[in-house]
């Protein structure tokens, strides 16, 4: 964002950031100036709740959006380089080696009918990590690395012989099978339960403490990006409203959507009645006449200025704001 | 795996149990006396009784039943009324060249409606799949027959590029060395090359005509199956991790794709022995199809029921094979067994 510290150095920075989709009833602007920047062996949580464009905004970064969706503007920098603007054959040398994904649902999202060894080898071998012959063995390697009992085992299952939380553990050893600079992590504990949840965040922040890896954590829930994360981006309707250093967002959200958000979010002190739902919806992004700010119909705190378009407003230390009338 | 055959086997033995009991009740069922036509037109009523006693055709149905099971047991089919011939040699004899000819036709269409559909799934909405989908339109509106007299007509009587559609070989050609029965694979074993290029230029047009009818459904299966495999969550992955697009469409998407396709792949084969007794008789084609059909038209009991047995045995061996390439393809399946 603005201000970065002469320290940090980013791994990734997305800069003006917009995607649309084409469909049938439309264009629909799903992201809009989107920026933001992970500094290496950072963890940066993007958080909203669900259409507000997080995962849009990391599939458009690995350059695997839908034929439909097509990015109108922007760059994302990494490794001195524009992803967005490569060409399919130069990012898929970058994708698996120097960035990589974990995605949500790892049951579905592991070829089902490939032996799991096979798949991680699979990567080792296209991206040098390994010859043809020390790949299984390599494999192995990253199932240990990644604490699976009876590594050698394990590596000749199919995917449906593993529950939800070992085949998420061989995402991830597919992921940073390579050792990459960033990992991207969408959404990957949500259908896992609550003790396996904490494992696997355990094990990818350990694993990306211990590469010096940036990391990016999709979430819709604020509690564990705070936990697991130093910054968090909060998102609506494809616009970033505030990024902050998590404690500080927790202390002192800006924006009225991350204040109703944090209200939203279950924690030690607020029981379930005082928990409040945010009111209205996210808006069609279809319209031609979308409003600047895109959280302003549902806002309390509308003002006539709001018709304007958002300025950036830095008000702490990596503290930035898209709002008016803030908090 | 075995686990997995040996039961369909035994879920295939009622099946065929089925056939045989409705087989026989069908032919009994069928119009025309057999005695009559086997007495011929100037017979006595006398010679007709006759007859049709020495056929066993006047006891009741349940006694014919039982000694049509014995002879079952025997291996023994009956023979036909209008050849003379027991009807388990002339089957032996026959069934090679329908298939040949069946299976010719399928690897045709295999070859070309597999890479057709996965090119039309992998270039959406290119010239690729839009010729992809006018194939399959053509193919699914073209009824079998009519493609085969269509190509006579045209590259026999027309263009003169084909044989006349009498059978499976010239009449000046002799049959190569008996091996397999097969005259492509006989006549390429013993080195006869003019026995090879005159069986294959016979069965060019009905293996051809045969193709476009079942490259139709295995294409539009492949392309949709290739499509809801790509968009599919671990292609995806794949293609977050960087693998090549060789890759990911042929060891990732295909593969998985291919179950369904696997599938078609048993349905269009029985299409095709249903077709078979079209397409034999339009180009002569000395098969079981022809047969069936010339017995059915003269109330031959034996050779129909014979014929529809055969076709019984033959899908259930054709079942038995899809489940085996299914195990082959999908281990979820090998675990169900």
């Amino acid at each position: 964002m603005t201000a970065v510290p002469a320290l940090s150095v980013p791994a990734l920075s997305v800069e003006d950031l917009s995607v649309e989709f084409r469909t049938r009833s439309g264009v629909v602007k799903v992201l809009e100036h989107v920026c933001f920047s992970v500094d290496k062996g950072e963890t940066v949580a993007l958080v909203g709740e669900s259409g507000s464009g997080k995962s849009v905004t990391a599939f458009a970064v690995m350059g695997i959006l839908d034929a439909a969706g097509k990015v109108t503007s922007g760059r994302a920098m990494f490794g001195g380089a524009d992803l967005l603007a490569l060409s399919e054959h130069d990012l898929a040398e970058q994708r698996g080696r120097e960035l990589s994904m974990i995605f949500q649902n790892p049951r579905t999202a592991l070829n089902p009918i490939r032996r799991v060894g096979r798949q991680i080898a699979d990567v080792l071998v296209r991206h040098g990590g390994a010859t043809r012959n020390d790949a299984p063995r390599a494999a192995i390697e990253m199932l240990k690395k990644v604490r699976i009992p009876d590594p050698e085992r394990r590596a000749e299952a199919y995917p449906f012989e593993l529950s939800g939380g070992m085949c998420q553990r061989i995402m991830i050893a597919i992921a940073l099978a390579c050792r990459p600079a960033l990992l991207i992590a969408d959404e990957p504990t949500t259908g896992l339960d609550v003790t396996t949840q904490a494992v696997i965040m355990d094990l990818i922040g350990e694993l990306a403490g211990e590469a010096g890896m940036a990391t990016i954590f999709i979430t819709h829930d604020l509690a564990l990006a705070a936990e697991y994360c130093d910054r968090i981006v909060v998102m609506h309707a494809g616009h970033i409203v505030e990024a902050a250093p998590g404690r500080d967002l927790f202390a002192y959200a800006r924006h009225p959507y991350s204040a109703k958000l944090l209200a939203a979010t279950p924690g030690e002190t607020v029981s379930l009645e005082q928990m409040a739902s945010i009111p209205g919806g996210l808006p069609d992004l279809r319209r031609a006449d979308l409003p600047a700010c895109r959280y302003s119909g549902r806002c309390e705190r509308r003002l006539d200025q709001c018709a304007q378009p958002l300025p950036q407003r830095t008000v702490g230390e990596r503290h930035v704001i898209a709002c008016w009338n803030p908090l | 795996m075995l686990n997995l055959l040996l039961s369909r086997l035994a879920t295939a033995i009622p099946s065929i149990v089925g056939v045989v009991i409705v087989t026989f009740i069908l032919t009994r069922m069928l119009p025309g006396d057999p005695a009559a036509y086997f007495a011929g037109l100037a017979a006595s009523p006398q010679a007709i009784a006759e007859i049709r006693t020495k056929l066993g055709l006047d006891k009741p149905l349940p006694e014919q039943f039982v000694a049509y099971i014995g002879d079952l047991l025997h291996g023994n089919l009956g023979n036909s009324l209008s050849t003379g011939q027991p009807v388990v040699t002339e089957i032996a004899t026959r069934l090679p060249a329908s298939a040949e000819l069946t299976l010719f036709a399928l690897i045709l269409a295999v070859a070309i409606a597999i890479p057709l559909g996965v090119l039309a799934a992998v270039k959406q909405g290119t010239w690729i799949d839009h010729t992809c989908r006018i194939v399959t339109t053509a193919g699914v509106s073209l009824p079998v027959f009519f493609t085969g007299l269509l190509f006579a007509y045209v590259f026999y009587y027309l263009l003169q590029w084909a044989p006349a559609p009498t059978g499976r070989l010239d009449v000046f050609l002799s049959a190569p060395t008996h091996i397999t029965g097969f005259y492509l694979i006989d006549s390429a074993l013993t080195g006869n090359l003019e026995a090879f290029w005159g069986a294959l230029s016979q069965l060019a047009l009905p293996a051809i005509s045969m193709a476009i009818f079942s490259l139709a459904p295995l294409a539009r299966m492949t392309r949709g199956s290739m499509l809801a495999v790509l968009g599919s969550d671990f292609i995806r992955t794949a293609r977050a991790s960087g693998l090549s697009p060789r890759t990911v469409v042929f060891t990732y998407a295909f593969r998985n794709a291919v179950l369904p396709v696997i599938t078609t792949l048993g349905m269009v084969f029985s299409f095709l022995l249903g077709a078979n007794v079209l397409i034999e008789t339009v180009f002569a084609w000395p098969g079981i199809g022809l047969y069936a059909v010339n017995a059915l038209i003269t109330s031959d009991y034996a050779p129909v029921q014979g014929f529809v047995l055969t076709m019984a045995v033959l899908y259930v061996v054709l079942n038995l094979t899809i489940d085996f390439l299914y195990g082959l393809v999908d281990p979820r399946v090998r675990l169900d067994s």
